[in-house]
């Protein structure tokens, strides 16, 4: 690992660093290789979306991110610094758990299946990581999750169980749980996908919000061709593990370049 | 033919009240030993340790799959050729709670595993440490899943306490054995060991799933 990461930069320095940097990254499962040298580059407080057809890797580069996947190849770097490997002797080396948990603390992530502690109330869910993690008081880490709560319109519900809340309800409350870390950057990966279609509205109009209040990095995998064009401000189409094509929304929605880009853009419209 | 006297019956209860008191001792004593080891095992099952981890998975699979009475007589009659000298009741008591402790970790370790993936991740992506995640999120989780299985134990552990009676503990089956040595009846003391076990067992298992259902209730897991 050591040798082969000689050639990526320690860190990266200037004006212009990016949020997120994918150098090269490299994903497999056995044979099979998910994401093939990927570079990708996400400036602060952009909001970048990610589309494609299942199994081009899409998922993939979110979940690596939020070192939910190892890494095979290359190096991501957040803020100017490597997410999954660290500086010992002047190379890269694997990063410790001190390193990747200090990392890790810059990103949050909302799912698909919306995956909040179904034992905890919709408060102890966003009181959670910052009462153990960020060692807030109960009082403070309430404060702070209520004005999440209230932001997605979910204050009322503070005292349910997930189990007695809605797909769109449960999504919201995960969004504040995630925001309650103040993460850099934020994750939403297909987070409409396992909605009904009539609450799917709660949710995008949650991020809308986020996109035009907060200054948050954001990354998004949808399936909504017609949320991610309104609200991003680049789109990127995966295949195969790489780039096919990316550009702003209305290029690439209006005009894209590539042929296989025009074949999923209709058949997606087809399936609409 | 042999009639029910149940004038031995009455005779005979003050024995068999200090021999249900022991079945319930060694019952309870192993189960709890039992307890604390599946949790050891579960936990040696999961160190970062190869090593470990398959020498315990080996001894748990090899507890597992000998019998519980072969074990009783390792401990009591094996252990004094090591210098290992036991009293009868301590002898049981290891026995009976090592056998168990194997099944428990089996049950602790079905219980973890039922909790889905997306709760570790979740856990991670809020930053959770690996202990704090195991604490806060997976275990309460894992816990009602687990009862029922430890209820099973539980009611089995107890019903298998006869089989101390081979080396000697005088709970209620050695009790009934030593009263039909004495007397020629084995009717009576043995239906009434019966009678015993079903009057603990099945009350017991009614607790164990009403216990299940609180705690669900609890945790604002209920199905």
């Amino acid at each position: 690992m050591t040798e082969e990461t000689g050639r990526y930069p320690l860190r990266l320095e200037g004006d212009g660093v990016p949020m997120v940097r994918f150098q090269k990254v490299t994903k497999r499962y056995g044979p099979l290789v998910v994401l093939d040298e990927l570079d990708l580059d996400v400036a602060p407080g952009e909001m970048v979306t990610i589309i494609g057809p299942s199994g081009s890797g899409k998922t993939t580069v979110l979940r690596m991110l939020m070192t939910l996947e190892t890494i095979d190849g290359g190096v991501i770097y957040v803020d100017g610094e490597p997410l999954t490997h660290m500086v010992r002797n002047q190379g890269l080396v694997p990063a410790n758990s001190a390193h990747t948990r200090r990392m890790r603390s810059k990103i949050g992530m909302c799912f698909q299946h919306f995956n909040l502690f179904p034992h905890m109330t919709a408060l102890g869910n966003c009181m959670e990581g910052p009462v153990q993690v960020l060692k807030l008081s109960r009082k403070e880490a309430e404060e702070r999750s209520m004005e999440l709560l209230e932001m997605v319109g979910m204050a009322d519900k503070r005292d349910e169980h997930p189990s007695r809340l809605s797909g769109g309800q449960q999504q919201r409350v995960a969004i504040a749980r995630a925001l309650a870390m103040r993460p850099r950057i934020m994750l939403f990966d297909e987070v409409t996908s396992a909605l009904d279609p009539e609450v799917i509205s709660e949710v995008t109009s949650v991020i809308r919000r986020l996109v035009s209040t907060h200054n948050l990095t954001m990354l998004m995998v949808t399936h909504q061709m017609g949320f991610a064009r309104e609200i991003s401000d680049r789109v990127c189409f995966f295949f195969n593990g790489s780039i096919e094509e990316q550009g702003p929304p209305a290029e690439l929605f209006e005009a894209p370049g590539r042929e296989r880009t025009r074949q999923f853009l209709n058949a997606v419209l087809e399936a609409n | 033919m042999i009639e029910w006297q149940w004038g031995l019956v009455w005779e005979l209860a003050p024995r068999f009240v200090d021999a249900t008191g022991k079945t319930l001792f060694a019952a309870g004593g192993g189960y709890g030993i039992a307890v604390v080891l599946g949790l050891v095992f579960l936990a040696m099952q999961r160190v970062p340790l190869p090593a470990v981890r398959v020498a315990t998975r080996e001894f748990v699979e090899l507890i597992r799959s000998t019998p519980l009475l072969l074990q009783i007589f390792f401990v009591y009659y094996v252990g004094p050729q090591f210098g290992l000298i036991l009293a009868p009741w301590t002898a049981g008591l290891i026995a009976i709670g090592v056998h168990y402790g194997a099944y428990l970790s089996e049950v602790y370790r079905g219980g973890i595993e039922s909790v889905p993936k997306g709760q570790w991740e979740a856990a991670r992506a809020i930053n959770l440490p690996t202990v704090t995640a195991y604490r806060r999120i997976v275990l309460p989780q894992a816990l009602p899943p687990a009862i029922a299985g430890m209820g099973n134990y539980l009611v089995g552990i107890f019903k298998d306490t006869p089989m101390l009676s081979v080396i000697g503990v005088a709970e209620l089956m050695h009790t009934a054995t030593t009263i039909g040595a004495e007397s020629y009846r084995y009717l009576e003391p043995y239906t009434m060991v019966g009678a015993i076990f079903l009057a603990i067992s099945l009350p017991a298992a009614f607790c164990v799933n009403a216990f299940e259902k609180w705690v669900r209730r609890k945790l604002g897991m209920a199905k």
